[in-house]
């Protein structure tokens, strides 16, 4: 039975590479995931460990966390470079140093704009020039290490890619204007590529004076002399350090540092999250495909009946084909890996977040996840129709015409398709609206109810068919003649069918439908919300929009003759109330510039916040119950401890804040903050906007490469790239998904034109010519499709409903974004004319002789 | 090759029991319901007895198909009873009618019904290798010989003329050496030559290996190999003759015809 089933399916080679073509997009996906995230990890574990060569202790500032609210790392506080001379005067070091890191260092080109950008870390790091460079993790690829001030050496990607060489200038801009430096020397990490990072490293006085850390060290490496245990070390320096300096051995503080670089599993279940959709997808493309061949089967299938198979043979042998080619639908995934891992990194950087790599890693566990899973799925696909395959009885070996017999919970079928719509709507409401669940049950409902609610309208939308197939199918017939009056009646004809051909695409327009409408509802809300909020001509923000600044730009634009009000927003990270949040800092003039509406005092709080005082949004101030007067305590990554008294409480504006939960006066936050930065800076001028204002703020700023003054609607724009970059990445990855449905249309239509071929040759025979053929099959293929992309986008539009209505609070809008969807249509359009490319041609190439004496 | 149901070995080899090898009583089979309901058998009693061929004749539509699937086990009969190699099949479940089939039923089909991805001799061999049993050489070579395709064994049935194809499923039904080989219009796909040549291969296999043959055909022809010819009309055996000549049986159908 076992060589049946494989001789079976060697003899249908197109029609199980077809059906394996389902699973391999998301078998690649979720490898590509595995081996793109591995390398990322195995590129930071490389440049951690490397950072850390030679040395056995690491010697930093104690910060209060270690990483802020996006899961980057906060910088530590330096120390007294006074203690360098004590660590090394120590019995058993053999060796230590002391170096500066500062991620505000920015590279500018000739272009004076900035160099790398884009999200990705500006390092900037000392050396010291005559020292034998044991701890340094860099190495010279031409020059020499820089000494002295202005000297400069840079990274080879930046050498390279902007034309630097030995012997330049280039821009340095810290906190200041930008200024001049020689370039002596370009460096490089061995074996890692560092992304769209950029590298500047200066000697250690020059470091000192552009960190704003003069007679300060951030890090001393510490290096045992040899015999001596790392722990023995470890104490000897920890007798000597003042409190707000710690000592740890490597292995801890690689251990930390590794910390901050878990966005990489964030990444990973990302991706993983669209594979799955994929090998969703899949698995109803599966599910369809197997179903088809085995109803073009039942003939055989009775025929081994008679001769003695039993269900359970029959089963076997449906099985071992699903697993044959799930494994060869997973081993093609995998081939297909290393190009898709390549592509996602590529996809990562045209959408501007350029990550560290090394030498790609492969690991077992890639290879062993993905072949499981792409195995599996196909399994479980398989499992109905082999099922479905064991009721067909022998007696269907001598009928006519048989078809695969009714399952034997047939009569209760449409009885359970509604019950698991309606099951999947439930969920879907409970995980969407229910008050006070936790994260867990919350999703857990809403992913169930997603998938009941999936199968729910693929197990419906066969009564859905008819009549969308003839509103549908209507410009079919129009353009398409009598082939596009068969086309559509085709796809009436096995409605089963073709709804679980059009549901499979169903999935994948029903999230980008979704996604889209989401989208613009948060674009509308955030555009009202600004509109409400702001007051400023001008905005002054980092050339990328969201870096903050340093405090020294605000202070160049304010000398501009026609500025009448100049307000900056401090940012940084706080522990505020035992929590790590962000903490903003107002000017006192605030109040001209951003229109907030206070529930708890007035317009006067920002002017009146001096050095004890804050204000709150209404929703913290509800969570925390807080009220005037109510203190809170806050501690600076440096932990820097001190409290501030409510003094306002301002309701929190639909579409966003400006603010963290919690903002004082600038005053006080520059008080606290070694070195104060700017998320933005809001400016109102003489005249309002106008070309000539225009050109005035512009000209104060021009040493400022990090720096770009926006109009007020130009701001409002650039505040929604991120946004728009992240529709377009959730586009892409859900694209994956049409693909794989996009397949199950070519494998219904090849296994519906192989089953038709005697009626195509009668059809050829009585003058249909072959344009007409292929004309036919194509607007099958498109009526199909459309029913799929009609599907799909009443879903989305169904789940956006549901999401923006629980997230009315927050004041999302519900907003349809039409134009969008008419791309969605058009592009189902798309897919349906290209899945039908080969179907049609097959069709059309049928000999018509052959077609018709084929048995 | 694991198998679900566990058989003696020597199932096939086993010799026939002794008494009719399939017995049949006041079989009646109604289509449908109401109106529209169709009787295809009207009450018909028959035994087979060992080691002859026994065909059933009549016209179209006259039930012929009909009696051969319920006596096959392929159909269930609205009332009466069956019974093969002495067990009443009325009762049985599927998987104790699969057990049956594998070791005492054999099909031909007028289609064929050949697994198009095995070659002659797989689809000789695959009632054996669906039961999990061990071919046994001399006896393939024997019977590949005797259905004349020794020289076509790794043949597909798509590169096998329609007389071939029916060759190799005369072999199929022959190799687990079943207790009765049911054959529904051998030769009703086959022009007039090809039909001689099958006829004969199966008279020979009767008289060769005593096998047990019932054969439904509306062809005088191929009644004329019988050794027993039932006449079936309207889903009642009406008439029965021994071995006849081909005029003969065409008189009778005449005769039938036209009562
Ligand atoms: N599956 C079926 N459903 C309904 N009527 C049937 C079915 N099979 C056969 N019949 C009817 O039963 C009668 C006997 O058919 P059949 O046994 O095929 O006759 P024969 O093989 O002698 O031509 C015919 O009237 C036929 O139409
Ligand atoms: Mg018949």
């Amino acid at each position: 039975m076992i060589r049946v089933a494989l001789r079976g399916l060697a003899g249908r080679k197109l029609r199980a590479s077809l059906t394996a073509f389902a699973i391999v997009l998301g078998v690649a996906m979720v490898s590509g995931t595995f081996v793109l995230t591995d390398t990322m990890n195995g590129a930071f574990d490389s440049i951690i460990s490397q950072s850390y060569k030679n040395a056995d202790v690491v010697v930093s500032g104690k910060t209060a966390f270690d990483t802020d609210t996006n899961g980057n790392a906060v910088q530590a506080p330096s120390f007294p470079e006074t203690l360098l001379p004590k660590v090394r005067a120590l019995p058993d070091v053999k060796a230590a140093a002391g170096s500066l890191t500062d991620n505000k260092t920015k590279l500018v080109g000739r272009d004076g704009k900035l160099v790398g950008g884009h999200g990705a870390p500006n390092l900037a790091f000392s050396v010291e020039p005559r020292s034998d460079q044991r701890f340094n993790p860099l190495v010279l690829t031409s020059g020499r290490w820089p000494s002295g001030a202005k000297e400069v050496a840079i990274d080879s990607g930046t050498a390279g890619n902007k034309h630097y060489k030995v012997g330049d200038t280039i821009g340095i801009q810290t906190r200041g204007p930008v200024q001049q430096f020689r370039v002596v020397g370009v460096v490089k990490l061995p074996g890692v590529s560092i992304g769209g990072a950029t590298m500047s490293v200066f000697d250690i006085p020059t470091a000192q004076m552009l960190f704003h850390r003069q007679g300060r060290l951030d890090v001393i490496r510490v290096q045992a002399k040899s015999g001596v245990p790392t722990p023995k070390l470890l104490s000897e320096v920890r007798a000597i350090l003042p409190s707000t300096v710690q000592a740890r051995d490597v292995a801890a503080q690689e251990k930390r540092d590794k910390k901050t670089v878990n966005f990489t599993s964030f990444i990973q279940y990302f991706l993983l999250a669209f594979a799955g959709i994929a090998l969703f997808v899949g698995s109803f493309v599966i599910a369809n495909t197997l179903s088809i061949t085995i109803a073009q089967r039942v003939r055989e299938f009775a025929t081994l009946r008679t001769l003695g198979a039993t269900r359970r043979q029959i089963l076997r042998a449906v099985v071992i084909e699903a697993l044959v080619i799930g494994t060869l639908g997973s081993v093609t995934g995998l081939f297909l890996v290393l190009g898709l891992a390549k592509g996602l990194n590529a996809l990562f950087k045209v959408l501007g977040f350029d990550l560290p790599t090394a030498a790609t890693v492969f690991k077992e566990r890639t290879v062993i996840v993905s072949l499981l899973v792409g195995i599996v799925i196909t399994l479980l696909a398989s499992l109905r129709p082999a099922l479905r395959a064991t009721r067909v009885p022998p007696i269907a070996a001598v009928r006519e015409g048989a078809i695969l017999p009714p399952g034997r919970f047939a009569r209760l079928t449409p009885i359970l398709s509604l019950i698991t719509l309606v099951l999947g709507v439930l969920l879907l409401g409970y995980g969407v609206l229910g008050h006070g669940l936790s994260t867990a049950n919350r999703l857990g409902s809403l992913g169930f109810g997603i998938v009941l609610l999936f199968f729910g309208v693929s197990a419906n939308a066969s009564r859905l068919v008819r009549p969308l197939a003839s509103v549908l199918g209507w410009p079919a017939t129009r353009i398409g003649g009598t082939a596009g009056v068969l086309a559509r009646d085709n796809t009436m004809r096995n409605t089963k069918r073709t709804a679980s051909t059009a549901s499979a695409l169903m999935i994948g327009l029903a999230l980008v439908t979704f996604v889209a409408i989401l989208g613009q509802g948060i674009r509308s809300s955030f555009e009202s919300a600004v509109d409400d909020l702001l007051r400023s001509d001008y905005a002054l923000t980092s050339t990328d929009t969201f870096t903050p600044l340093s405090v020294s730009d605000e202070r160049a634009l304010a000398k501009a003759p026609n500025v009448t009000a100049i307000s900056g927003v401090r940012a940084g990270s706080a522990r505020i109330l035992g929590k790590t949040d962000n903490l903003t800092g107002v000017a006192p003039n605030m109040a001209q510039v951003i229109h907030l509406r206070w529930k708890q005092g007035s317009a006067a709080v920002p002017s009146q916040l001096g050095s004890d005082g804050a204000f709150v949004d209404h929703k913290y101030a509800k969570k925390n119950h807080l009220t005037i007067g109510s203190p809170i305590n806050i501690e600076t990554p440096s932990r820097d401890r001190f409290t501030v008294l409510v003094k306002g409480i301002f309701k929190l504006p639909n579409g966003g804040s400006p603010f963290g939960p919690v903002t004082i006066s600038n005053a006080n936050f520059d008080a606290h903050y070694p070195s104060p930065e700017n998320e933005m800076v809001f400016v109102k001028v003489r005249g309002g906007v106008t070309d000539a204002n225009t050109a005035t703020l512009e000209h104060q700023v021009k040493g400022f490469a990090d720096a770009k003054v926006q109009t007020a609607s130009q701001f409002k724009t650039n505040f929604e790239k991120p946004l728009n970059k992240i529709l377009i990445l959730l586009y892409v990855l859900l694209l994956l998904s049409v693909i794989v449905s996009l397949f199950g249309i070519v494998n219904t239509l090849v296994l519906t034109v192989f089953e038709r071929t005697r009626e195509i040759g009668m059809l050829r025979a009585v003058g249909m010519t072959r344009r007409q053929t292929r004309s036919m099959i194509r607007h099958e293929s498109v009526v199909t499709s459309l029913i799929g992309g009609a599907l799909g986008m009443a879903v989305g539009f169904f789940l956006a409903l549901l999401v923006t209505h629980a997230l009315s609070s927050e004041g999302i809008v519900f907003a349809v974004p039409w134009l969008t969807l008419l791309g969605f249509v058009l592009a189902t359009v798309v897919v349906g004319v290209i899945a039908a490319i080969f179907p049609a041609r097959r069709a059309a190439g049928l000999n018509v002789l052959a077609a018709l004496q084929y048995e | 090759m694991s198998e679900t149901i566990a058989m003696p070995a020597v199932a096939a080899a086993e010799p026939a029991p002794t008494g009719p090898v399939v017995s049949a009583k006041d079989l009646t089979r109604r289509y449908g319901e109401g109106d529209t309901a169709v009787d295809a058998l009207r009450g018909v009693s028959l035994e087979v007895p060992s080691g002859q061929l026994t065909a059933v004749m009549g016209p179209s539509g006259s039930g012929k198909s009909t009696l051969m699937h319920i006596l096959a086990g392929l159909d269930q009969p609205t009332s009466g009873e069956v019974a093969i190699a002495g067990i009443n099949i009325s009762k049985l479940g599927d998987s104790d009618l699969t057990k049956l089939r594998r070791r005492h039923i054999g099909f031909i089909f007028q289609f064929f019904n050949l697994l198009p991805m095995l070659t002659a001799e797989e689809n000789v061999l695959l009632p054996l290798s669906i039961a999990g049993e061990k071919p046994d050489p001399k006896w393939v070579m024997e019977l590949l010989g005797r259905i004349g395709l020794t020289d076509r064994r790794a043949h597909r049935p798509a590169e096998l003329s329609g007389g071939q194809q029916q060759r190799v499923a005369i072999g199929r039904a022959l190799v687990s050496k079943p207790t009765i080989v049911f054959a529904d219009e051998p030769t009703g796909n086959l022009d007039s030559t090809t039909s001689g040549e099958i006829l004969e291969l199966m008279r020979s296999s009767v008289d060769a290996y005593g096998q047990t043959t019932v054969m439904v055909t509306h062809e005088p022809r191929a009644a004329a190999i019988a050794d027993r010819i039932l006449f079936l009309d309207d889903g009642l055996i009406v008439k029965e003759l021994g071995r006849s000549e081909a005029h003969d049986v065409i008189s009778v159908m005449e005769e039938l015809a036209g009562s």
